[in-house]
């Protein structure tokens, strides 16, 4: 997938510049690009580290496990077709609450340990549980609370108050989960019948 | 509001860090276990992002979204939305890096406090990569049929950058 895009974007790009005649401003452009992502990459990666240096300490204290498991009692809700003791659950919570904080890699592996752990009680082993696409569904709209490259990006460039679109960033990704979790509700609803 | 958003990062590293401290955690050692692992994302994450800024600016510079998309021009403009924004929109839900490159260069031209600097923020924080997560998490277990699960994801990405636009217009 990410291949075609990849391959739509230099094509179009250079075709269209051919035509246009923009070919010198394509010639600068990729010749310059190399040290564009070097400088996008020194600007994100001391906070990358510094936050997940942080959270090592959160998640080595219990405090990550804490939060989780405040969370387990929404999510026996949102997966009735889930035991209440199934480890799924635990896991689930942990991927929720690392994505919140803004550590999306590290919570990858638990997100994959869920998902093998649905796997387990899926009577159709190679079509999707309803509550592997409720927990999908959770984890794109993607519940974060500090998106750690957007602020390293914003301080990089001299922002006069980085943390300002905490709040509504917080808002806009709430109502993204509220929306996608209502419609599989529905969905769900609808093939029960 | 604006102090309010200030707090909230202080606030939290200090309860973390106290909160190891109590449990007798030793804090520095977790610290740098955690920031070595921060370092090796980083550099798993850097080929993609030297492969995706190079193809993002390869076509903002061939000047194709301002061509095609001038068109909406009249549209976007009444309801405030800068034009630069929309590739960022329209790609958020497949590469999370192709977003970064686009935002990385919004802050570039128009500086993260601006307008289209502040939405393009909310943008790349209020969602995930709708396809490359399912597509990672369904292969990692062999589902082949993945259901209305690729629709549900994607109309919630389209209900948080819908949101984005609204709550960035509200805020500043």
């Amino acid at each position: 997938m990410v291949s075609y895009i990849w391959f739509f974007l230099i094509v179009i790009g250079v075709l269209f510049s051919l035509f246009t005649g923009r070919l010198d401003v394509i010639n600068d452009s990729i010749l310059t690009n190399g040290s564009k992502a070097l400088d996008l990459m020194l600007s994100i990666l001391p906070v990358i580290v510094l936050w997940t240096g942080i959270m090592k300490i959160a998640e080595e204290s219990g405090l990550l496990r804490k939060f989780a498991k405040l969370v387990e009692p929404i999510l026996s809700r949102l997966f009735p077709s889930v035991p209440k003791d199934n480890p799924a659950l635990g896991f689930i919570a942990s991927n929720i609450a690392a994505n919140m904080m803004g550590l999306g890699s590290a919570a990858t592996p638990f997100g994959l340990k869920a998902m093998s752990e649905l796997q387990k009680i899926n009577d159709k082993k190679d079509t999707a549980s309803v509550a592997m696409i409720t927990f999908l569904v959770l984890n794109t709209a993607g519940v974060t609370i500090v998106p750690t490259t957007v602020l390293a990006l914003r301080i990089a460039h001299g922002s006069a108050n980085p943390s300002e679109i905490i709040l509504p960033g917080v808002i806009a990704t709430f109502c993204s989960s509220i929306g996608g979790l209502l419609l599989d509700y529905c969905i769900r609803r609808r093939k029960m019948k | 509001m604006n102090t309010l958003s200030k707090i909230v990062i202080p606030i939290f590293v200090v309860f973390v860090v106290f909160y190891g401290f109590k449990k007798k955690v030793s804090i520095y050692d977790a610290f740098l276990e955690g920031a070595k692992e921060g370092l090796m994302i980083s550099f798993n994450i850097f080929p993609s992002i030297i492969a995706m800024v190079f193809a993002i600016n390869i076509f903002l510079d061939s000047n194709f979204v301002y061509e095609v998309l001038s068109i909406f021009r009249p549209i976007l403009e009444f309801v405030n939305i800068p034009l630069e924004i929309m590739p960022m929109a329209l790609l958020r839900p497949i590469s999370g890096t192709a977003t970064l490159a686009i935002m990385n260069d919004i802050f570039i031209n128009y500086g993260p406090d601006s307008y289209a600097g502040r939405l393009a923020s909310v943008l790349q924080g209020c969602t995930d990569t709708t396809i490359y997560v399912l597509a990672l998490y369904f292969s990692s277990i062999g589902i082949k049929k993945t259901r209305y699960s690729l629709p549900v994801g994607l109309f919630a990405d389209l209900v948080g950058i819908t949101v984005a636009f609204l709550i960035t217009m509200l805020f500043f």
